[in-house]
């Protein structure tokens, strides 16, 4: 089978089921004794080891499999979970996360998984000898292993009974078309049609494989109906994407090698069975379709869609908008009262349109949080600490293009926290504190920005070992040191250069860590800063844009030139005489508000002449960087706008002041002023 | 002319700078626009052949002068002038040039290393050339002609 137009959806799904082990397994460290958590990571590997099976990575499925059988005996409680026991599942996991991501960059997926393979042997041999026994014991397992179709004595019970009472037992092999996508909703579709024929008392493969998707394309029912053989048959063709289906008569000459095997059962079985096969096979029948029906459910719910798609409908929808700007200017200059009519809908429309399409770029932070639980758990046993993580909010939704930029920075914050913010449990409990130290991660909305805050409890920022490292460094002067107060002191430790650690560990302490979250950040628009005291604690704080696709700027013409200024740097605009202009050696400057700031003149700047004749008046627009203000001289204000960022493309890499481009109401590009070039 | 089959040419777009007649792939050009129609906005900073940006259906699309690139005479752009939108590996630009009238096949066998001078463009843009019956046309490479623009601010001042 041609299985390269699934790919994109193995790929996805296998990513989500590696995650949903990720969360499962932490929630499970926390409560060793939920089987109900190891049900969901059964089902998660389960899943998985079919899925690549089809696609063919042998490496996963082989894994998967010995993972299933570890997870098999814990839920089965023949062995029970320590802490090393879920290092090589967690150790596992990521070896799964690894050869996915290998698949995905174009790889084969192989991996030498054979030293976890034997792991997961040992633990589960090693720990559970009477495991071979107790299978044969159990009929649930052997639906499990078993694709062939035969029967135990148990069923063979029932189908010798309810052809006793009139009933028919069939055998129905269905087989599925190859092209067929939605195997496990033609599954469902045959199942209930034969639900209202009578009662399934089997399938092969078993139920869950079934909704898995888990089997080629044949599958096989044994069906318990008082309809005839035809009707029935004819009544499972209807549903589409089916091939053929085989009916016949259940016989028992079916070579029955499973039941053979297992001599001491039939003993123990035969004696409780013909009390109450009627409960059993009832209590059977219901809890399948009920499983069915969640499954449906919440796969109807989302459906996946390619982002290059959102970012092509984004374009097509952004040429509308121009169009309808024309449109719009025409309807105005002919007075046509329908016409004025109809684009005033479609002005309406098109504003619903867009904030719809601007809403399905947000993804929650979430995709970015929910790697860190088991990082910081990692980490923790590696830097021998006790770390509690907890995250608030991560269903905070933001951009996907600042989603995908954020993950670094905060995984760089993470690691600070844990290395050099948590103390050791022994210097802990020395001062008074519980040995384990709790980390909080937070994000929300606060007008137009998201806030993602690191909270630890930790040692905080040491004023005295930060400014002396910083003086050693030559960040800042001795003389400047004491008038600093605390919260710059804190700050000092995102300047380039600095690392306060006592000693280099591989976890964080390149002395280039914190820095370049604070460029990172600063370049996706948005800030950081720190509070933090000493012995209780640092908090972290970093305000993001909402969205870096769309922004509000300020239009202002210069000759007649339009350019855009980001709002997010404009503190306010100004008129001012030019008798205000100072002169400070080379450099005029403006007296703003008792603050001596720098005069910058964009027409020079941007070579766009100076306008004729002398101007009584200048208009500045006053912008800042940090602490530091410009007063940026233009011609006129325009006004107010959103509009939709655009790069300048990769033929015109770094351009002096310019950041970016728009695309304006009547189609021409506006060129983004980068007031951060303009400030020294 | 003897038949050549499909892989022996090479399709391109003629196009005319001056008196003289060059040639890309047709795989690498998108459009051909007609510039008096486009709106170029300025970008400062640049070098004086990077004539700005327009907007190309949604695209921010940078032009460049092909003959303040090879540093010819410059003439007033008119009705013929026209923009041929290339699509390179890391992005899109477009090319102003006098005129762009013709889809020729050339056989790759007529394609010849260039002389040692060539008229008066450059040899690192020249890809080859290809005499056709009495014309000349100068192959262009273009990933030397559109070499990315870096921190131009301080080198055109």
């Amino acid at each position: 089978m041609d299985t390269s137009q699934y790919l994109d959806m193995f790929l996805e799904e296998s990513k989500e089921h590696v995650q949903a082990c990720n969360e499962q397994l932490l929630a499970l460290e926390k409560n060793p004794d939920d089987l109900g958590i190891v049900n969901e990571i059964f089902r998660a590997a389960h899943t998985l080891k079919g899925m690549s099976a089809t696609m063919g990575y042998e490496d996963i499925a082989d894994l998967t499999h010995k993972m299933e059988n570890v997870l098999d005996a814990i839920r089965t409680s023949k062995i029970r979970v320590t802490a090393e026991i879920l290092d090589v599942v967690f150790a596992s996991s990521d070896a799964l996360e690894e050869m996915i991501l290998n698949i995905e960059e174009g790889g084969t997926g192989k991996k030498d998984v054979g030293n976890l393979v034997k792991m997961l042997n040992q633990i589960e041999a090693g720990q559970s000898p009477n495991e071979a026994a107790t299978e044969k014991n159990s009929p649930e397992n052997k639906y499990k292993n078993t694709d062939e179709l035969s029967y135990d004595d148990f069923e063979k019970t029932v189908i010798s009974q309810s052809i006793e009472q009139g009933f028919h037992a069939f055998e129905l092999k269905i087989f599925l078309r190859e092209d067929c996508l939605l195997k496990a909703a033609r599954v469902f579709m045959v199942f209930e049609i034969l639900e209202k024929a009578g009662e399934i008392i089997k399938t092969s493969p078993t139920v869950e494989r079934l909704e898995n998707e888990e089997f080629d394309s044949l599958f096989t029912v044994v069906l318990i109906s008082k309809e005839n053989a035809d009707d029935i048959q004819k009544k499972v063709l209807k549903v589409s994407e089916i091939e053929t289906v085989e009916i016949q008569p259940v016989q028992f000459l079916t070579s029955d090698v499973e039941t053979a095997a297992s001599v001491e059962a039939p003993v123990n079985e035969a004696l409780s069975l013909p009390a109450k096969p009627a409960a059993v096979k009832d209590s059977e029948t219901k809890a399948a379709p009920t499983k069915r029906a969640a499954n449906t459910h919440t796969a109807n719910k989302t459906i996946r869609v390619n982002i290059d798609r959102l970012d092509v409908l984004m374009n097509l929808f952004e040429e509308l908008v121009i169009d309808r700007g024309r449109l719009q200017s025409i309807a105005a200059e002919l007075q046509n009262t329908e016409l004025n009519e109809t684009t005033e809908r479609m002005t309406r429309i098109s504003g619903d349109l867009q904030n719809i399409i601007l809403n399905m770029r947000m993804v929650p932070v979430e995709t970015v949080f929910n790697r860190f639980p088991k990082m910081v758990r990692q980490l923790a046993r590696d830097l021998n600490k006790q770390i509690n993580l907890e995250i608030i909010g991560a269903e905070t939704e933001l951009d996907r293009t600042v989603i995908d930029e954020i993950g670094d920075p905060l995984v760089h914050l993470i690691r600070n926290a844990l290395d050099h913010g948590i103390e050791s449990p022994a210097e802990r409990a020395a001062n008074g504190k519980p040995e384990e130290g709790t980390v909080t991660l937070r994000a929300y909305h606060s007008g137009n920005h998201v806030f993602i805050e690191l909270e630890d409890d930790g040692a905080g920022v040491n004023r005295q070992k930060v400014l002396k490292k910083a003086i050693e460094r030559g960040i800042v002067t001795e003389e400047i040191a004491d008038s600093l107060t605390d919260k710059q002191v804190a700050e000092l430790i995102l300047s380039s250069g600095f690392s306060t650690a006592d000693k280099l560990t591989d976890v964080s302490g390149r002395g280039v860590g914190l820095d370049v979250v604070k460029s990172t950040i600063e370049s996706l628009g948005g800030s950081i800063s720190i509070d933090s005291r000493e012995g209780e604690g640092s908090l972290f704080r970093v305000q993001l844009p909402l969205t870096l696709s769309i922004i509000s700027v300020m239009l202002v013409e210069l000759k007649n030139e339009i350019f855009a200024i980001p709002l997010s740097s404009i503190i306010e605009t100004a008129i001012i005489q030019n008798s205000d202009i100072l002169n400070a050696h080379n450099q005029r400057v403006i007296d703003f508000r008792g603050k001596i700031v720098p005069l910058v003149d964009l027409r020079e700047i941007f070579a766009t002449g100076l306008p004729e004749g002398p101007e009584e008046h200048q208009s500045v627009v006053i912008v800042r960087k940090g602490e530091n203000l410009a007063a940026l001289v233009v011609d006129s204000f325009i006004g107010q706008q959103e509009i939709v960022l655009k790069s300048l493309g990769n033929y015109l890499q770094s351009v002096f002041a310019l950041s970016g481009a728009t695309i304006l109401g009547n189609g021409q590009v506006a060129l983004i002023v980068d007031c951060n070039a303009l400030i020294k | 002319m003897a038949a050549y089959t499909e892989d022996d040419l090479l399709k391109t777009i003629v196009f005319q700078l001056l008196d003289k007649e060059y040639a890309i792939t047709v795989d690498v050009v998108q459009s051909i626009e007609k510039l008096m129609l486009l709106k170029i906005t300025r970008i400062p900073g640049v070098p004086a052949y990077v004539k700005g940006v327009i907007n190309l259906r949604g695209m921010v699309t940078p032009i460049i002068d092909l003959r303040e690139r090879f540093d010819l005479p410059i003439i007033e752009y008119n009705d013929n002038t026209r923009i041929i939108i290339v699509n390179l590996e890391d992005f899109d630009a477009g090319l102003i040039v006098d005129d762009a009238n013709d889809v020729i096949d050339i056989p790759r066998n007529a394609l010849e290393n260039q002389p040692e001078v060539v008229g008066s463009v450059e040899s690192e843009f020249v890809e080859g050339i290809a005499k056709l019956d009495k014309r000349l046309l100068v192959m262009l490479n273009l990933n030397t002609v559109l070499q990315p623009i870096r921190n131009e601010s301080s080198d055109e001042k």
